[in-house]
């Protein structure tokens, strides 16, 4: 189970562990029903338990943009590690997911 | 430590295999003293090529995937993941970033760019009904924190 905390149409979900090819079928699956509520228009990604990611897991979080998207909806991300902000600056994924600060996340 | 080592390991092309062959790597690297940040290139690449194999080489069906490393000047790391799945009709086309025949699976066509962005070297051969060999090495300055 993804944690997970709802503040009006914000939604703001954990990831843990290891996101690969392996774990990407299962993270998808949960975070496609936690977002099935369509007046959740904003889907905050909290990395700050993810400890491996590679370009699976690109593909997990551009899925999930997409969906938000078709809904006028916006996909961030939250405490991104460095290894993982580099594949995620590297697919351009920042051009269209927020990455928000801890201050901005707290004022959300 | 010895200038030069060599492993190998074979294993089933099934997923949970993908974080086997990071570990594997990952603890053969070791000795190279790498930094947390070079041992989390290599895990990558190294989950990059296995995810492949396994995706694409052998789209699903059960294969073995061959992961070998050699350690050669106490510094020299080079790794080869190799499946003896489908093959890949163009590989210059198959490294473009972004290029993918699987979008629907939601894939990004981004892991030979990060492969190339992690390693200082990435070959591929391939040959279109017998497999796939994927090469790339790093030179590991020691200086890390093991
Ligand atoms: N071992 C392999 N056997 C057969 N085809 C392969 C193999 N590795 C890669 N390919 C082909 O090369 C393409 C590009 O691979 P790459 O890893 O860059 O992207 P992807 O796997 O499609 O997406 P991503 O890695 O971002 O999830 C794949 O879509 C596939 O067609
Ligand atoms: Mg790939």
């Amino acid at each position: 189970m993804l944690r997970s905390i709802r503040d009006g149409d914000k939604l703001l979900v954990g990831l843990d562990g290891e996101l690969d090819h392996f774990c990407a079928q299962s993270v998808r699956r949960e975070l496609d029903s936690q977002i099935s509520d369509p007046t959740i228009r904003q889907l905050i990604l909290d990395f700050s338990g993810l400890t491996f990611m590679d370009s699976s897991g690109i593909g997990v979080i551009l899925g999930r943009y997409r969906i938000l998207r078709e809904r006028g909806g916006t996909v961030a991300v939250i405490h991104m590690n460095e290894h993982i902000s580099r594949i995620f600056h590297m697919s351009g994924m920042g051009k269209v997911i927020r990455q928000l600060d801890s201050k901005q996340e707290a004022r959300r | 430590m010895n200038s030069h080592n060599e492993m190998q390991t074979t294993f089933l092309s099934v997923a949970e295999n993908e974080s086997f062959a990071r570990v594997v790597i990952a603890a053969f690297a070791v000795q190279l003293s790498p930094t947390v940040s070079e041992i989390a290139d290599i895990k990558t690449a190294v989950s990059e090529a296995v995810t492949n194999a396994i995706v694409h080489g052998y789209e699903g069906t059960r294969g073995m995937v061959t992961l070998r490393a050699t350690i050669q000047d106490r510094s020299l790391l080079t790794i080869e993941v190799q499946d003896s799945g489908k093959g890949i009709p163009d590989v210059t086309k198959a490294m473009e970033p972004f290029y993918t025949t699987h979008p629907e699976q939601e894939r990004s066509g981004m892991g030979f760019a990060v492969m190339q962005t992690f390693m200082d070297d990435l070959t591929v051969h391939s040959t279109p009904g017998s497999g796939t060999t994927v090469r790339m090495s790093k030179r590991i300055h020691s200086g890390g924190g093991y």
